[in-house]
């Protein structure tokens, strides 16, 4: 079995007063996984501690083996990280730029210009390596930061918010390149973003941040909770003890009952079940309808949150 | 099929040992300044009293052996006292960006995000400026004692002033280092060159001007202390002229500046961070 990439074992982090992460234990496998939570959830400060940039106030974690405390150069030579925020180094051509981050790295000079100009192709900026990296689009921006992440071939790529400020086009190629590093290249990823679509369509594994806490972490297909049946439901009259019927009988539900709800069937119950407790309670089933899970309603249930809030925080 | 596969590939060349980030950086920063016309341009203008210096003692050695233009120790403390000018334009103009450019575009959590410590940042950082004033002073006043040997055919005047060569190179080490982590550290302050490069000329020009005046003003020599390069002249005089009377005022000048290089090394601490955290 192969060696997890990120082992984090009860890891908090404070700014000050203000607790960023609250101890975070998880296991992250190799591959791609996504780092799912809304805006101020800790994404960010976890990549940030990860990288050894940001010491924990408590808590171990080992990336690739090493210790973040002991070996955060070795970590840091072994990992490539694409910032959130617009980041390049001033004054310089892409190529020159790319192939300094590769020297930074550890590269001799000849060979980080070599893999500098093989890395710009790649990731689509060929064309435009000789000119000054002040002169680039935002789109070309986020290609650069991923140039200079990639330029060293990393084992482990942590990529924050990698397709913000980027137009559709833009935004499919980059989930598309995202996609191909993690598969056809076999660079295990962390993609921290707050866009489930992006998240869903480039990575495997999923863990989610909320207020700091991990609220869920998994493969995305078992978060999704294949082997339950999924549902959606209003209904008229609602009570509280509807509710709580309805998970006495094992039946999970979020949402509001007045607005829709989406329950949560174990697979040896059958949708007669609803109906049974919603006589029983003098319920009326306005609408029920059966619904595929997507990772909006995994992070929707990770954060304990109507489905439509949920969705208003990925904006 | 392509002649050559230009997609990305896995590398399995060789990978250094991540203890010489300051070089990459350091080098990096020398190779971008030596690029630009206008500081090859200041970097020769610098040279000019070197220029000066050389004819004199070429006309002391050969053609007038008169005290004027013989050698002594003098020349070279005023030689170095004259590039003072020099240091002042070249810290400004290589040091203000080094890392208020970095700031200014985020380059520091790409540094940081590399192997590469700290420590190794900023003495990469350092070591830039380092160089070049180094390169006009230390540099050309070893260059004036090397020219005259040639020029009187014997090692007579090294042997006759054994204090020379360690007086040049601790008073040129004292000028760069302050110079070098002062406009560093000011530098950490801003993400904006020429609100660093207005904060080191500030210093420079008001508190030099301030010493100046309190001092005529109060017949107060202590008012030196105000100013770094006033304390930095008066210590290299001690360097090259021995011991001034007010030994008192000499530990003072040489706290002072120990006191300077400590604030810019917390500064500096503070400052390069790849994270700022304001909570």
């Amino acid at each position: 079995m192969n060696e997890p990439a990120v082992v984090l074992d009860g890891v908090s982090v404070h700014y000050g007063r203000h607790q960023a992460l609250r101890d975070i234990t998880a296991t992250l496998p190799t591959g791609a996984i996504g780092l799912l939570g809304p805006n101020g959830a800790g994404k960010s400060t976890l990549i940030k501690t990860l990288l050894g940039l940001v010491a924990p106030s408590s808590g171990r974690m080992r990336v690739l083996g090493y210790d973040v405390r002991e070996s955060p150069l070795d970590v840091r030579a072994r990992v490539g990280y694409m910032p959130e925020s617009d980041a390049h180094i001033p004054g310089m051509t892409a190529v020159a730029f790319v192939a300094y981050c590769g020297e930074l790295a550890g590269l001799p000079p000849a060979s980080a210009m070599q893999r500098a100009h093989e890395v710009l192709f790649y990731v689509g900026l060929g064309e435009a390596r000789y000119r000054n990296v002040e002169t680039y689009s935002t789109g070309m921006k986020q290609r650069i930061k991923l140039a200079q992440a990639l330029v060293h071939d990393p084992d482990l790529l942590f990529l924050d918010e990698p397709t913000n400020g980027m137009d559709p086009k833009g935004r499919d190629e980059m989930l598309a390149l995202v996609r191909d590093i993690a598969t056809a290249k076999a660079i295990t990823l962390i993609f921290s973003s707050h866009l489930l679509p992006d998240v869903e369509f480039a990575c495997d594994h999923v863990l989610v941040l909320h207020r700091g806490a991990l609220a869920a972490q998994g493969p995305i297909a078992t978060l999704k909770g294949t082997s339950a049946r999924v549902f959606e439901l209003r209904v008229k009259g609602a009570t509280p003890s509807f509710i709580d019927a309805l998970r006495g009988a094992g039946v999970d539900c979020d949402g509001e009952p007045v607005e829709l709800m989406r329950v949560y069937m174990p697979e040896n119950h059958r949708a007669q079940v609803l109906f049974q407790i919603a006589s029983q309670h003098g319920v009326q089933i306005r609408h029920l309808r059966a619904s595929v899970p997507s990772l909006e309603d995994v992070f929707a249930r990770a954060l304990g949150e109507p489905l439509e809030v949920a969705a208003d925080r990925q904006v | 099929m392509p002649i050559h596969d230009q997609s990305y590939r896995h590398y399995t060349g060789e990978r250094a040992l991540h203890r010489r980030g300051w070089w990459v950086i350091a080098r990096n920063g020398m190779l971008a300044r030596l690029r630009e016309r206008r500081f090859l341009g200041l970097l020769l203008f610098a040279w000019s009293p070197f220029a000066l210096h050389a004819v004199q003692l070429y006309i002391g050695a050969t053609i007038v052996r008169a005290a004027f233009f013989g050698a002594s120790e003098e020349t070279f403390h005023t030689f170095l006292a004259q590039q003072r000018l020099f240091v002042f334009f070249i810290t400004i103009y290589v040091g203000a960006g080094l890392i208020a450019s970095d700031r200014q575009s985020n380059a520091l959590q790409l540094y940081l995000s590399k192997p590469i410590t700290r420590n190794a940042y900023i003495v990469g950082k350092l070591l830039t400026l380092a160089v070049f004033l180094a390169a006009v002073t230390w540099v050309p006043a070893m260059l004036l004692l090397v020219l005259q040997i040639l020029f009187s055919g014997s090692l007579d005047f090294v042997l006759d002033h054994p204090r020379l060569v360690p007086a040049i190179t601790l008073a040129a080490a004292l000028q760069v280092t302050l110079a070098a982590v002062t406009m560093v550290a000011l530098s950490s302050l801003s993400s904006s060159r020429r609100f660093a490069a207005m904060l080191y000329a500030g210093v420079v020009i008001f508190a030099g001007l301030l010493a100046t005046v309190l001092e005529a003003v109060t017949h107060n020599g202590a008012w030196v202390l105000i100013s770094p390069q006033n304390t930095l002249l008066f210590i290299n005089t001690a360097i090259f002229n021995g011991p001034p009377d007010n030994l008192a005022l000499l530990g003072s000048a040489g706290a002072a500046l120990i006191l300077l290089l400590v604030a810019s090394a917390v500064i500096l601490e503070r400052r390069v961070r790849a994270v700022d955290v304001v909570a």
